[in-house]
């Protein structure tokens, strides 16, 4: 290779070089806004209570839906967990997506109002990575194979 | 080998007799694949255990996405051969990239909003992995306007380079996006450790449809880097032609 190739080789080289350094120093110091939902593991070690509007992410834990219909209008709460220790109870007055279901991976938006308590304003349902025809879970579930849905990530 | 054709490649003459076979076959090939995949997809698929019918949105949205990020890793090594060896036709082939890119990023966009809505419950969420595809679409854009916003091609060729290696830094971002941080999108199914978590029957449509999007962005590429080749012989032949700016002075 001619040197002056091999200079915009190294040019080159360094620009990118360059550039990666910086996005991945940025990405590095926003690692915690970049971050779309808190678990609620992840909240439990926060020093205190958010106030401001947050995101929370989970599995809804089994046997934990409860409908409440007052003449306000039906609210719904049910409890997120993420496999830890702590768990979020969240009161919803609003649409559930289709996917929302016990054991289902949650994000719900709002606000905390006290100690593991949440009001959302938003819920959004989150699903995994595997894809496979009904016939073909049910034959696993029946097997005793069927791996719940893993927390958070 | 290898060596050998890619420099053969970088002949303009020689380019242009590959470029008259290669593209009706490419042409070919992604119609077939993208009738045999649709076919598969719409029709001789299982629906989801979960999603239902509304995972068949899956067979157009991730081969747009694969390409999105195709694309742009072409864009950036053409641009890496065009700024360090001074081929001329990997600048074309940078250039003439972009926007097609830009459409296939596009696409992906619109139809994982399209799923988002009733899967998720949101038509846009700004999640790193949205965020950063988002991101992905803004950069094509901006390589494109940099090419037209400077007229002489030279100059534009070695700013638009480092524009696409700059940007570069955004596709393993993207890629590892739902792994680095907590994301609504779901990590991936097909390209992970301890493979594709997706049912045999619904990764052969899939499949068939990838490979109609590699071969349809390969014979738009070819199309339009004849088309571009064609229009720069033009204006030099147009150049030539014309009065020259010294004896218009002079007059």
């Amino acid at each position: 290779m001619n040197p002056k190739k091999q200079q915009r080789l190294i040019l080159f080289g360094g620009i990118f070089l360059a550039a990666a350094g910086a996005v991945a120093l940025t990405l590095y110091a926003l690692r915690g806004s970049i971050t779309y939902f808190y678990t609620p593991s992840e909240l439990a070690l926060l020093d205190e209570t958010p106030t401001s509007p947050i995101r929370l992410g989970g599995l809804v834990a089994y046997e934990s839906v409860e409908y409440d219909r007052a003449e306000t209008g039906d609210v719904v709460s049910f409890t997120v967990e993420d496999g830890g220790a702590a768990v979020v109870r969240v009161n919803f007055a609003g649409l559930l997506p289709d996917l929302f279901r016990e054991g289902q991976g949650v994000v719900v938006q709002g606000r905390m109002t006290g100690d593991g308590v949440m009001t959302a304003d938003n819920v959004l349902a989150k699903h995994d990575e595997n894809y496979m025809p009904k016939e073909v879970a049910e034959a696993l579930k029946e097997q005793g194979v069927w791996k719940e849905d893993e927390t958070g990530s | 080998m290898a060596a050998t054709s890619l420099y053969e490649l970088a002949n303009p003459v020689r380019f242009e007799r590959i470029a008259a076979r290669a593209f009706p076959v490419s042409l070919i090939a992604a119609a077939l694949l993208g009738a045999f995949g649709l076919y598969f997809a719409l029709f001789n698929s299982p629906a989801d255990y979960q999603q239902g019918e509304t995972v068949r949105i899956m067979y157009v949205h991730v081969p747009a996405a694969w390409m999105a990020m195709f694309c742009y890793s072409a864009m950036a090594i053409s641009s890496i051969a065009g700024f360090v060896w001074k081929h001329p036709l990997a600048d074309v082939a940078a250039k003439e990239t972009a926007p097609i890119g830009a459409a296939f990023t596009f696409l992906a966009l619109f139809t994982g909003s399209l799923w988002g809505k009733p899967m998720w419950g949101a038509w846009w969420a700004w999640d790193a992995r949205l965020t950063s595809v988002l991101i992905l679409f803004f950069l094509y854009l901006g390589y494109m306007a940099l090419w037209r916003a400077i007229p002489d091609k030279t100059r534009a060729a070695k700013l638009a380079a480092i524009l696409a290696i700059v940007g570069f830094v955004n596709v393993p971002i993207i890629k590892f996006s739902v792994d680095w941080w907590n994301s609504l999108h779901q990590p991936a199914s097909v390209l992970r450790a301890g493979g594709p978590s997706i049912h045999a029957d619904m990764l052969t449509p899939l499949f068939f449809t990838i490979g109609a999007y590699v071969f349809g962005y390969v014979a738009l590429l070819l199309a339009s880097m004849r088309n571009e080749l064609m229009a720069r012989r033009l204006a030099r032949m147009e150049s030539a032609s014309a009065p020259s700016p010294a004896s218009l002075v002079e007059r």
